[in-house]
């Protein structure tokens, strides 16, 4: 092994240890894929409030967070799009305390910038010349999206069906999708690329975003704290400035 | 001959210590995976509508990924090993790079490329209607696109380590250069192009993010089993196992059955 070898597995090894950032006390947040946004903003006004406290969100599809958890992922908060999937965890046992309910959501027709399929509602997802997205159905936003359709009494063709919201925002955005069922804070989240079509009240509501401390947390008083402060004024002005409903 | 006793001395420890990790980490998932498994049920599970699609869809397109890979790849590799062109290095490293790039980002070049919006994609649409993301085709392609490296990089291997002078009594004898790949060179290379075959259908079915990035997922005609085993581990974790047996079986069978029969021949 000449020096150079030796020399790059040294800082290989080095790297590897002094991972993280130091001393810094650390809550690892679980968060539903359409908090992206707003739990970013939490992130930046939590740690400005406590320097001392590194917030570090991991997002995804409910529940794909869902079984990392039942799974043993290290996270100390979670917040769900849905409180079916924050229920499983509760009758698991993997949640420290009673979940609180603190923000909604409504479902939205999202169409690219400029609607090149001019998409006028949701029946018009019935017409297979069109590209449609939805989410799978394992994930809050593909149930709500099923029932949106059940209730309209529509049959979308469907063209795929995307493992998280954000996912398929992002067709939708590239303009690979002409239609695509996702939340109004999405449509929000996309500023210029993405266009809301109709009133979301036409869709159904969603039933709430539920937050808890999970039982596994390394420090369940830190995460209650951060817990609180979602609960707090500024936190839920974080939450309404995302285009989140009052709980 | 009787055999030496030295020959049968025991391996050094040095190496089966970490040979023996290293087999570790393939086995142990493995085993975890069969412990996870849902014995009881096991036959409904894989025998749902949603497990047949996908497996009739992966073997489907995996077989035309590897298919494509040698009609597209074979040619490909000659020029790369036999003809001296500026940029040559280049077009070689850029082959080789879905190698090491991650999957998700393939399946988005793709997309920027063959998409709606796309390079190639947006007029090819305007003019004839056909789109690649979202059909079978999208899949074929996501896979071709990870797997004909592994053709590539095996045949050119191979062409480079050809001893030139059968080629070159080939050619003065007064066989074209067509003519000379088919009767000559090909027959040499076989095993290693049987292998790259392999080796890129291999890839091809168990190719995840560049499928589901660019083709989408929808059952029966672009979920492939891994799209499958992803989608189920989110609401249903037996099955997922159940189907991710299913991959672990078709392609064990698969590679230990070929490499049986052409790679441990001499």
């Amino acid at each position: 092994m000449n020096r150079t070898t030796l020399a790059v597995i040294a800082a290989l090894a080095l790297a590897a240890c002094t991972g993280g950032e130091g001393g810094d006390r650390t809550v690892l947040v679980f968060a539903a894929a359409s908090l992206s946004d707003a739990f970013g903003a939490i992130e930046v006004a939590y740690e400005e409030a406590d320097p001392g406290v590194d917030v570090v969100v991991n997002v995804a599809g409910s529940s794909t967070l869902r079984e990392q958890i039942l799974e043993g992922a290290p996270a100390d908060v979670f917040a769900s799009a849905s409180p079916a999937i924050m229920d499983e965890l509760v009758a698991a046992g993997a949640v420290s305390g009673a979940p609180r309910v603190v923000a909604t959501n409504r479902l939205q027709l999202a169409v690219p910038a400029g609607n090149p399929a001019a998409v006028r509602g949701l029946a018009d997802l019935a017409d297979d010349d069109l590209l449609v997205g939805i989410c799978s159905a394992g994930v809050p936003c593909g149930g709500l999206a099923r029932e949106a359709f059940a209730l309209a009494d529509i049959e979308p063709s469907i063209d795929t069906e995307e493992p998280d919201v954000r996912a398929l925002l992002a067709k939708v955005a590239a303009g690979e999708l002409d239609a695509g069922l996702v939340y109004e804070t999405d449509v929000l989240a996309a500023g210029d690329t993405v266009e809301g079509v109709g009133s979301p009240d036409a869709l159904g509501v969603s039933p709430g975003y539920p937050i808890a401390v999970l039982a596994d947390a390394s420090s369940t008083e830190l995460a209650a704290q951060l817990g609180a402060f979602v609960r707090s004024d500024a936190g839920r002005s974080i939450l309404a400035e995302a285009g989140f409903g009052p709980s | 001959m009787t055999e030496r006793r030295g020959l049968r001395r025991r391996p050094p420890w040095l190496l089966v210590a970490p040979a023996a990790v290293g087999a570790a980490v393939f086995v142990v998932p493995f085993v975890a995976l069969l412990f996870r498994a849902p014995w009881s049920d096991l036959r409904e599970r894989i025998s749902s509508d949603v497990v047949i699609d996908a497996l009739r869809l992966s073997l489907l397109t995996s077989v035309l990924a590897a298919g494509l890979s040698v009609a597209l790849g074979v040619p490909l590799a000659w020029l790369l090993a036999r003809v001296d062109f500026p940029g040559r290095s280049l077009l070689r490293a850029l082959v080789t790079l879905p190698m090491v790039l991650p999957p998700v980002v393939g399946g988005a070049a793709l997309l920027f490329a063959f998409g709606r919006r796309g390079l190639v994609g947006g007029p090819v649409e305007e003019a004839t209607g056909f789109l690649l993301p979202f059909s079978m085709w999208g899949v074929v392609a996501a896979n071709t696109f990870v797997a004909m490296p592994f053709l590539v990089v095996t045949v050119e291997g191979a062409l480079a380590g050809v001893d030139r002078r059968h080629e070159q009594a080939a050619a003065t004898l007064g066989a074209s250069p067509l003519t000379v790949l088919r009767r000559v060179t090909l027959p040499m290379i076989a095993p290693s192009l049987r292998a790259g075959a392999v080796l890129a259908w291999a890839r091809a079915l168990g190719e995840f993010g560049a499928t589901i990035t660019f083709a989408g997922n929808l059952q029966g005609r672009t979920q492939t089993l891994p799209l499958a085993v992803f989608v189920s581990l989110e609401s249903d974790r037996d099955t997922a196992v159940a189907i991710s047996l299913v991959l672990v079986s078709v392609s064990l069978v698969v590679l230990v059955a070929l490499r049986d029969r052409w790679w441990t021949r001499p």
